[in-house]
């Protein structure tokens, strides 16, 4: 299981998030909705170990994570993948495709070049894209190469940050496709943040509503 | 507004050089935006949208050859953009009379600044009338929330930010590409309701959107884009509602409110297309006439577009 509970988060005086509580269930997709600005990033953030709440506790499979970002403990860390809502923000510019998707793995010693074109290839990226640098390929092709870099370590929980929110019908339909297969396969638990209620619908076991300063209801 | 203005596009490519390749990222656009009236341009992701809106701006990066004509005609002497200096474009077109909504709004705006300070510049440069905190509020951002850097605002309050500033100037064209990430449903149909009043007033629109429901609100024209080229265009109600081309229909059927299933296949790569149409690998109503490029013909390009075959 995948806990947060009573997480408190601030930006200077700003509070994006007080005393939010939410359970990422076994073999589930949790939907996570809410207006524009009322810190479902900030949740996501947390919960992937990459923002030190100011109060509260995250707990990854029973462990209280105790350290964020680079010092989180590597086992933790990547039991959790986040697919960011914004693409270009979440790669490095300096990283051809292939290299951006093998990032993970090559970080922790051991790329494998087969595995980065298999999930090339599962998301939709054709071989020639894979030899461009970021600036070179349109928004969605950077978002199907941020899909796979998140499966490259077969992470058991997947935060997808509005996976989908400027893709054409088609390849959100394709994408959504890709995180479910993988939840089959792996058995791994999924929290979709979108602002799409269709899409949810559609997509998610049970959808969580998070209002401002992160007051969570079942919607 | 006049009614004499308006935007004539003809043959419109554009290709990139990459090591050993060329992609083809727009082929032969031909196409109209008037005043008074929205066209919505959607197609799958990589199908050449945002490179098409980037053209008509002079935005491309240096290996990009751009070939064809788009006049902007506006009274006076008409300006053809892609030949345009970007003098010309910066002085007189940008911001102006185009405005552009880019994509991922967040890159593009500046990191070390507030958005107030960016929204201020533009209404100073453009001697807009209006303050900055008059246009936020029309996009939906509270005064305070204009006082954060860029990386201190959530992804939907970039957008509304990227928004602001490329309608500070009221410029007469609006080329949005994807103006509604990350905005929730309230927000999505503010924004849409605005570029529709921009229509009403008469001001002219091209929206490039994923969202098929919104389009069909929103815009009166409907062009479908695949692997580079205009390959459906029509009234929206019509296109969406009975569409020709196998991919238009496809693409229909994909919405999480239908059948929720991709195109099945993948998108053919833009550095070798094939000869003949290029959906033959994913279309599924195929057959050897599909060999030679279908021709756009009475708003479709398709040999076998399908209510021909259902008559
Ligand atoms: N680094 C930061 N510094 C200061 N404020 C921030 C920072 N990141 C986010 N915020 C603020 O915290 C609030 C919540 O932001 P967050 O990105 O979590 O919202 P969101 O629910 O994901 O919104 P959206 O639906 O628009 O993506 C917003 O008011 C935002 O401006
Ligand atoms: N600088 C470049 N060099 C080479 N190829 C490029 C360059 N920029 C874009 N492309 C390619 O041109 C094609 C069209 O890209 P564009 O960004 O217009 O797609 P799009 O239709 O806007 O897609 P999306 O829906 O994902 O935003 C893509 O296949 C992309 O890989
Ligand atoms: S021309 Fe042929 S291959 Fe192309 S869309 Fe029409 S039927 Fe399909
Ligand atoms: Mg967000
Ligand atoms: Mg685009």
């Amino acid at each position: 299981m995948l806990e947060a509970s009573g997480i408190t988060v601030r930006y200077g005086r700003h509070t994006a998030l007080d005393e939010t509580s939410l359970t990422i269930m076994p073999g589930k997709v949790t939907g996570l909705a809410g207006p524009s600005g009322c810190g479902k990033s900030t949740l996501a953030r947390v919960m992937a170990l990459m923002l030190r709440p100011a109060s509260g506790t995250l707990t990854v499979d029973g462990t209280i994570v105790t350290r964020w970002r680079q010092r989180a403990a590597r086992e933790l860390r990547i039991r959790v993948a986040l697919i960011y809502q914004q693409p270009r923000l979440a790669v490095d510019p300096r990283l051809k495709l292939a290299e951006v998707i093998g990032e993970p793995l090559t970080a922790n010693g051991r790329p494998d070049e087969g595995r980065v074109t298999e999930l090339a290839r599962e998301t939709g990226l054709t071989g020639d894209l894979l030899t461009r640098w970021p600036h070179e390929v349109s928004d969605g092709q950077l978002q199907r190469a941020c899909v796979a870099r998140a499966l490259t370590l077969e992470p058991r929980y997947l935060i997808c940050d509005e996976m989908t929110t400027m893709l054409d019908a088609s390849t959100q339909a394709h994408l959504v496709g890709v995180v479910n297969a993988y939840r089959e396969r792996t058995g791994a638990r999924v929290l979709a943040i979108s602002h799409d209620p269709i899409l949810l619908d559609r997509w998610a076991d049970e959808v969580v509503g998070l209002a401002g300063q992160g007051d969570l209801s079942p919607s | 507004m006049t009614g004499r203005r308006r935007l004539r596009v003809q043959g419109l490519s554009v290709s990139f050089r990459i090591p050993g390749a060329t992609v083809r990222a727009v082929s032969e656009a031909t196409f109209e935006v008037r005043p008074g009236s929205c066209l919505a341009l959607v197609g799958e992701s990589g199908c050449g949208k945002s490179v098409l809106a980037h053209a008509l701006l002079g935005l491309l990066p240096d290996n990009a050859t751009v070939s064809g004509q788009a006049w902007l005609e506006h009274g006076e002497e008409p300006v053809e953009l892609l030949g345009a200096s970007q003098a010309v474009l910066a002085r007189r077109v940008r911001g102006r009379e185009i405005g552009l909504i880019p994509q991922s709004p967040a890159t593009h705006l500046t990191p070390v600044r507030t958005a107030r300070a960016q929204l201020q510049e533009a209404v100073r440069e453009l001697g807009s009338h209006a303050t900055a905190d008059d246009l936020a509020a029309r996009y939906g951002l509270r005064p305070r929330e204009l006082d954060r850097y860029p990386h201190e605002l959530s992804g939907g309050m970039a957008q509304r930010v990227a928004n602001a500033i490329a309608l500070a100037g009221d410029p007469w064209l609006v080329l949005a590409d994807e103006p509604t990430s990350g905005l929730d449903r309230p927000l999505v149909d503010r924004a849409m309701g605005t570029l529709r009043e921009l229509c009403d007033e008469g001001r002219a629109v091209l929206l490039i959107t994923h969202d098929l429901r919104a389009a069909e609100r929103v815009a009166d024209d409907l062009a479908v884009m695949y692997a580079s080229r205009l390959v459906e265009v029509g009234p929206v109600a019509e296109v969406l509602g009975r569409p020709r081309h196998p991919y238009t229909a496809g693409l229909v059927a994909a919405q999480p409110d239908r059948a929720f299933v991709p195109v099945p296949g993948l998108p053919p790569e833009l550095t070798r297309l094939p000869g003949g149409c290029a959906f033959r690998s994913r279309c599924g109503h195929e057959t050897e006439r599909c060999a030679v490029p279908p021709p756009m013909d009475g708003g479709v390009a398709c040999h076998h577009a399908l209510e021909d075959r259902h008559a």
